[in-house]
Formats: C-alpha cells, sequence, structure tokens
C-alpha cells in the first residue's frame, strides 16, 4: 500500500468521529425509511433488509465479519459469530431508522475507517489483511475504554458498542442460547424451581 | 361477533363505557352479567390475544433482536399495538422540558389497552392507604376505607385469578380464604435475595400476580361471584374452564394467547360477550360527553377513526374509563354554557391532583451466583417473591425524612438470552474479547439482580394537566397539557431506595454496577415513565374539593361516573390494577342498583 493510500483512509477515519460523541448526531437523511410501523405482524418472521435496505459495502461487511469472529470466534462450545448470522444483524441495525441505530450507525463506520487507518498506520496494509498477532495487538488498545489511551478513546467507543452488537446477534440465536445452555421458553406443566440438592450447596435450603 | 360497527349500534343502552381496559373491562364485565345492556367505545383496533400473541418467538425471528423502538417501545413482542409514549397524530404537550418537571404518557391504542402486556402485579391498599391524611396529615383522605372496598378485592381475585399469600403484615391486607392462588417456586436469586435482605430486617414475601398458577375454581367462584345470578355463574363457570394454567413459559409482556394471565380482553370481555349484553366499538375515539337540558349525560360524541366521521351514542348512564388522563381530557373537551371550564368540574379540581409511582433502580452483580448448573428459570416471569413496605413504624416516628413507603420489586435468573445478556460487562470482564470473552459471558449468565422502588406519590398543587390552548390531535381534538413536579418526600424516598438495594446487594457480597444515587433528583425516574399515573377526577367526600363522590359518581352530573385511576385521592405504593378493578366493580353494583330502583 502506498502512502497517499494510507492518508486517504486516516483522513476519512478521522472525518467520522467528528460525528461521535455529541448524543444528538441527526439523522442520516440517506435513512428516511419509516420503520415497521406501530402495529407490525408479530408472528412473522423477518430477516435483515426486508423492512429496510442493508447499507454496509461489501469491503465493510467483510471487515464487521473479521472483527465479529475476532470478538466472538469458534470454540469447542459452539460457532463463530459470522456463522450464525451476526453480519446481517449488524448491517440491519447500522441501517435501521431509529434513533438508537442512527446514533451507533457514524460510530461503526467511523470505527472500521478507524481501524484500517490504524491497520495502515501501524503495519501498511488494511485490517483484514493483518495477521492475527497484529489485529490483537489493535484490538488489545482498544478493548477497554478504561485503559485506553486517550487519542484512542473514540477507537475503544467503537469497540465496546461493537462488542455488545456482536453480541446481541450472536446470543439471540438459537447457537447462543444453546452455548449458554438456556432451557427455557419451552412450555411445563409444572414448575418445581431449583433442586434441593443445589440450594442445599448453596446454604438456601 | 357482537363486535359492532359505529352504524349498526342499538338505538340507545344502558350504559356507554369508554375505554376497555381495567376500568372498562371490569365495569363492562359486572353490568353485562347482570343484564344491563352497554356499549363499549374504545379508540383503538380489535386485538384478538388468542391469534396474535407471539408467545413462544424467540429474538433471532425479529427485527433488531426484538429490542425496543419507539414503534415498540417494550420490545417487538410486547403485547402493545398503536401505543407507546408517543402516539402518532396525537401529540400531547409538556409545560417543562426541564427533567424535573418532565411527565411522559403512556397510550396504548388498541382492545384491552394497557392491560394487554402489563406486569401483572396485583396488591391490595391498605387500611392506612385509603386515610393518609388522618395518618400523617398529607394528602387527602379518601371517602371509602379499607372494609368497604375489602369484598370487591376478594371478588377481583377470584375472578381474573392472582397467585400470592397472607403473610398478616402492617398494611399489607391478606386476601379471604380461598382467594388467592398459591405463589409460585422462588429461584435461587430471589432466595439468595430473601436470605441476605433478613439479615437486614427487610422482609420479602411471595408477590401477588394476576397469573394462573392453577386452573380457576370453576365449580366454585361463580357462585360466589353471582350469587342468585345462574345465568351468569353458568357464562363464567364455561368461561374460567376454558383458561389455561399458567405453563411456565413466556413473558406475560407479550400477552398470553392461553388466557393464563390477566388481560381485559381475555378475562373480562369474553364472558361479558357471551352474555348477549355487551357492544363494542373499536376505532371509536370519544371526545365529549353529551349533555341534556336536565343537566343528565345523554351519551357521548366520537371519531369513527376508520372514516374519520364524527357519531353520538347515546345511553341512560355514560362511564368514563379511559385512562386516567384521557378521561380527564373528555371532560375537558365537554364544554358547554353550563360548565365552561369543562364537565363535573364545578370544583375547579378537574385536572389536578395527578400521581405517578415513585421509581427508581439499582442493579448488581452477585459472584454466588456465577456459573450455576443449567437451569429452567422462565418461572413466573418475575415477582415470584417481593418487599412490601416494612418501616411503617419508623416513617410514622419521623425518622425517615419522607412520609410514605415504597415496595421492591426484584428479580434475576438465567432469562432468555438477548441483545441485553453480555451488554456492557467490561466493567466486569475488563474489556475480554475472543475465547476469554464467550467463557466470561457464561460465567456472569444469570449472576445479575435487579431492584425496583416502586413508592407512593403525595399529591400536590404542581402536577396537573389541563387542555392546551392551541395543540390539537389529528382529529381536532384539543390534547393535554401536563404540569409535573415531585415534592421533597418522593426524592428523599428514592435515595432512600438507592441506598436500601445498594444495601440488599453489599449483603448478598455482590458489586452494584453504576453509581448509587444520593440525590434523589438522579435517583427518580421521571413523571408518568412508571405508567402509574392516577388522580386528576378524585374522589372524596366533598363536592367543593373533589370531581367524585365513593361511587365513582360525579357530583356535577348523576349519571355520569369515572372509574379508571382518575378517582384516586392517593397512590399508594401498591401498583394500581386491582384497586382499579376493585372500584369498577363496586361502582357498577351501584349503577346497578340505582337502575332498578330507576334512579338513573
Amino acid at each position: 500500500m502506498d502512502r497517499r493510500t494510507t492518508i486517504k483512509w486516516v483522513v476519512a477515519a478521522s472525518a467520522a468521529w467528528p460525528l461521535l460523541g455529541r448524543g444528538t448526531e441527526r439523522a442520516d437523511p440517506a435513512l428516511t425509511v419509516r420503520g415497521y410501523g406501530t402495529d407490525p405482524n408479530l408472528l412473522a418472521v423477518y430477516r435483515p433488509g426486508e423492512l429496510w435496505p442493508l447499507t454496509l459495502t461489501a469491503p465493510q461487511r467483510r471487515l464487521a465479519g473479521i472483527l465479529a469472529d475476532i470478538i466472538i470466534p469458534a470454540d469447542p462450545h459452539s460457532p463463530s459469530a459470522s456463522a450464525v448470522g451476526v453480519v446481517e444483524f449488524i448491517d440491519e441495525w447500522v441501517s435501521a431508522p431509529y434513533p438508537d441505530n442512527q446514533r451507533d450507525r457514524p460510530i461503526v463506520l467511523g470505527g472500521f475507517s478507524w481501524l484500517d487507518a490504524e491497520a495502515a498506520r501501524r503495519f501498511g496494509k488494511r485490517f483484514p489483511e493483518l495477521d492475527t498477532t497484529e489485529q490483537n495487538g489493535i484490538c488489545d488498545d482498544i478493548c477497554d475504554e478504561t485503559r485506553a489511551a486517550t487519542v484512542r478513546r473514540d477507537a475503544a467507543r467503537f469497540f465496546a458498542l461493537y462488542r455488545d452488537l456482536t453480541a446481541a446477534g450472536f446470543y439471540s440465536t438459537p447457537v447462543g442460547r444453546r452455548d449458554l445452555s438456556y432451557l427455557g421458553n419451552v412450555p411445563l406443566a409444572r414448575f418445581d424451581g431449583p433442586p434441593p440438592a443445589l440450594l442445599r450447596k448453596l446454604n438456601l435450603a | 361477533m357482537p363486535f359492532v360497527t359505529a352504524k349498526s349500534q342499538r338505538a340507545s343502552y344502558d350504559v356507554i363505557v369508554v375505554g376497555s381496559g381495567a376500568a372498562g373491562g371490569q365495569s363492562a364485565y359486572t353490568l353485562c352479567m347482570d343484564g344491563a345492556k352497554v356499549l363499549m367505545l374504545e379508540a383503538g383496533r380489535r386485538y384478538s390475544p388468542e391469534t396474535e400473541t407471539a408467545m413462544f418467538q424467540t429474538p433471532d425471528l425479529a427485527p433488531l433482536a426484538a429490542v425496543g423502538t419507539p414503534q415498540k417501545p417494550f420490545g417487538f413482542y410486547d403485547a402493545t399495538v398503536d401505543g407507546g409514549w408517543e402516539v402518532p397524530g396525537e401529540p400531547y404537550v409538556r409545560a417543562s422540558e426541564e427533567a424535573a418537571g418532565r411527565f411522559e404518557w403512556w397510550r396504548a391504542r388498541m382492545l384491552g389497552g394497557r392491560t394487554n402486556h402489563w406486569g401483572r402485579i396485583s396488591l391490595r391498599y391498605g387500611p392506612y392507604d385509603f386515610k393518609p391524611r388522618s395518618r400523617d396529615g398529607l394528602g387527602f383522605d379518601w371517602p371509602l376505607g379499607y372494609e368497604d372496598i375489602a369484598p370487591y378485592y376478594d371478588k377481583v381475585e377470584l375472578l381474573i385469578g392472582v397467585y400470592g399469600s397472607n403473610e398478616g403484615l402492617e398494611n399489607t391486607p391478606d386476601s379471604s380464604p380461598g382467594c388467592l392462588l398459591p405463589p409460585p417456586k422462588p429461584l435461587v436469586s430471589d432466595r439468595l435475595i430473601a436470605q441476605r435482605a433478613k439479615r437486614l430486617g427487610i422482609p420479602a414475601i411471595p408477590g401477588h400476580r394476576a397469573v394462573l398458577t392453577r386452573p380457576l375454581d370453576f365449580r366454585r367462584s361463580p357462585a360466589r361471584l353471582h350469587p342468585g345470578n345462574v345465568t351468569a355463574q353458568r357464562i363464567l363457570a364455561d368461561d374460567m374452564r376454558r383458561r389455561a394454567a399458567c405453563v411456565w413459559a413466556t413473558p406475560c409482556g407479550r400477552g398470553c394467547s392461553i388466557r393464563a394471565n390477566y388481560q381485559s380482553t381475555t378475562v373480562h370481555l369474553p364472558p361479558a360477550l357471551a352474555s348477549g349484553n355487551l357492544d363494542i366499538a373499536t376505532d371509536a375515539m370519544v371526545y365529549e360527553v353529551t349533555l341534556g337540558r336536565d343537566g343528565r349525560a345523554t351519551g357521548v360524541s366520537f371519531v369513527d377513526r376508520t372514516t374519520g366521521r364524527q357519531q353520538h351514542a347515546t345511553a341512560r348512564v355514560v362511564i368514563l374509563a379511559a385512562s386516567a388522563c384521557e378521561s380527564v381530557r373528555i371532560l375537558l373537551n365537554s364544554k358547554s354554557a353550563q360548565s365552561p371550564n369543562g364537565l363535573a368540574n364545578s370544583s375547579g379540581s378537574l385536572g389536578r391532583y395527578l400521581m405517578d409511582t415513585v421509581g427508581s433502580t439499582v442493579r448488581g452483580q452477585i459472584p454466588l451466583l456465577e456459573s450455576l448448573p443449567p437451569l429452567n428459570e422462565d418461572a413466573a416471569d418475575g415477582d415470584q417473591l417481593y418487599v412490601p413496605w416494612w418501616l411503617y413504624r419508623d416513617q410514622l416516628a419521623g425518622k425517615l425524612g419522607f412520609a410514605r413507603g415504597y415496595h421492591i420489586e426484584f428479580g434475576g435468573g438465567k432469562r432468555m438470552p438477548g441483545y441485553g445478556t453480555a451488554a456492557g460487562i467490561e466493567w466486569l470482564t475488563g474489556g475480554s474479547y475472543g475465547v476469554k470473552f464467550k467463557q466470561d459471558v457464561r460465567r456472569y449468565y444469570g449472576s445479575f439482580v435487579y431492584f425496583d422502588g416502586r413508592g407512593e406519590m403525595i399529591p400536590n398543587e404542581h402536577s396537573f394537566c389541563e387542555i392546551d390552548p392551541s395543540v390539537k390531535d389529528k382529529w381536532g381534538i384539543p390534547v393535554l397539557r401536563f404540569h409535573w413536579r415531585w415534592s421533597e418526600h418522593e426524592l428523599r424516598q428514592a435515595a432512600h431506595m438507592q441506598r436500601t438495594f445498594a444495601d440488599i446487594i453489599g449483603a448478598m457480597d455482590g458489586r452494584t454496577h453504576g453509581a448509587v444515587q444520593n440525590d434523589g433528583a438522579r435517583a427518580i425516574a421521571p413523571g408518568g415513565s412508571i405508567i402509574h399515573e392516577v388522580g386528576g377526577a378524585i374522589m372524596g367526600s366533598d363536592p367543593k374539593t373533589s370531581v367524585t363522590n365513593q361511587w365513582c359518581q360525579t357530583w356535577d352530573v348523576p349519571n355520569l361516573f369515572v372509574t379508571d385511576g382518575a378517582v384516586f385521592a392517593s397512590n399508594a405504593d401498591k401498583n394500581p390494577t386491582l384497586t382499579i378493578m376493585a372500584l369498577a366493580w363496586r361502582a357498577s353494583d351501584r349503577i346497578l342498583e340505582r337502575m332498578r330502583r330507576k334512579e338513573l
């Protein structure tokens, strides 16, 4: 990558940040969809893109998947975030017309730009092209807002939001429910409460 | 089905009931089961819980993982349709946008109103709650006492089905034998909270909620509720048999298609319709009570929302049960030469003494609850246990700095995973990601608890609603403007909640999440946000200072009644719905008696 491209990305990334932190960001005028209304069909199954158009570009989606899988990778218990549709969920989220989504959109898009810019600054590559150690090196700098350097505070805020969104998309799915061994949402003839042995162990019998 | 259009209504009715929620449902039920011909007018659309409730839908099937949006504020699967803090085309005005003076008005434009989504918490007011002024010199006494309403609490509990227990605690009344259903088993977190709160002298007892923990007693209850009325007994027995018991799954706020909890649409309206005495017109937005030359109500005017046309319906008696503020709005908008300041407002107190519940929340994380084995903790959807107000004596002795009490709704457990499950947990994880993050989420899942304080607000002169001089809704109906102010009693109470909840979390060897607020103004939820707004047409024993008498009958217009929360003269910490229903039943019995005597 040449120096000119690097500078372009850095500028793009810094241009995204002024939108952050004011809490009163105006809605993106490109997104004037009306949402699902006050009386949607609750029994239908909704897929991302059905109610409002998805807006992430192909490179953004690629980056979205890589970062989601850094946050929730496959492990012996369950697959990775991107394997259960988290990229589609995040695209739906940042493309939605509601105030919370419009607030989050510039943070996510700005964060994507920042990751590429940071990768270019440190390693001369785009974020997706980094190896795992390099990617983790960048994430380690921004994974905890309380420890992040002042210049990376906005990036850390982005990472915290993106971790929340990734987890929301993942744990909302059947795979996520199984990962947490959630046993509810099934009709029971009776509810007996916690097992007596467990209560004894916890001194709650 | 006897759902009528505005065109096919009868020429006249015995009673018009405006609204179809807890007050309208109970009023119509009581009247119809005793033979009165009733027209119910509901501003929202027809709604059928049996076919529309998203019972077992999971968040991955909904947009945005089913989180709340301004169009579905309590989540995509919440039962409320066409409702929320903002209703398109139906604005209201706040006199102040400052936090301290902010009032938010929740509305649900649908058959059954907010009973479709409510929390089902069903607590009786106690003897002190009806005579607060006599006890501490503040607010107003009601023109009736606990002993007057107790039989109606029994009736409502038997009819709708309420679980709970009798504990014999101060100002926390017991029910008559056989009225309550057995309470559900407490969760691990419930038991831990109860154990540790007890060490602080704070009692946790079974909650009271309108959820069927077993089938209703269709053999005995109908005769107890409708003595001597064989037809009513048969209709009710048939209907009780059709209500299933709870299956210990899915949030009650979605509504219940098997009718295992109370909502007006599944409990009050089906038997009232089966009586053949009830007509319901939906999309009928009432804006005015019409008056005859004799000063009696002749009926109501409404907008047919499907056509925009103005219509009129007539009856011998008019009951407003449109929710506290909407009923007040209708009365204020019913202006005439005889009543230039609104109908039933000779006292000048219409719209005044609006109250909500004091709300404040603290959350915590409890290491003792980490990494528990898999458990199904859907249970009764919360409130298996609660803490009733426990400091009556200290309070009366002036030791607390605020005059009225609060109860604590709390909970925890392994709820269905979704947006909130792993959000914002870096305060525990130090910002982990990767495999460590997945391990952390498993560890902390089910280890969080919350404490919601729900406290009494004392009515004051600064909290009221009036008609805005210029703003109108899309039907051209003038809208409400709200004024709001808390007193020091509420602010100190909210700060006390915060300290108490932090103490309980500490006694559980847990950690509070976020700042514990010592400043009541920061601790308290905005006015209206607990959705327990009552008052505005308070009952009293003096026509000069109140809008209705103890029978919910307006002093000025003898055949005009208000049976919703507008008549509350105080707003005890106990959630208002059960009391709304008990008052509506009592008022409706009175109406029936006076119609039989041809006095109405």
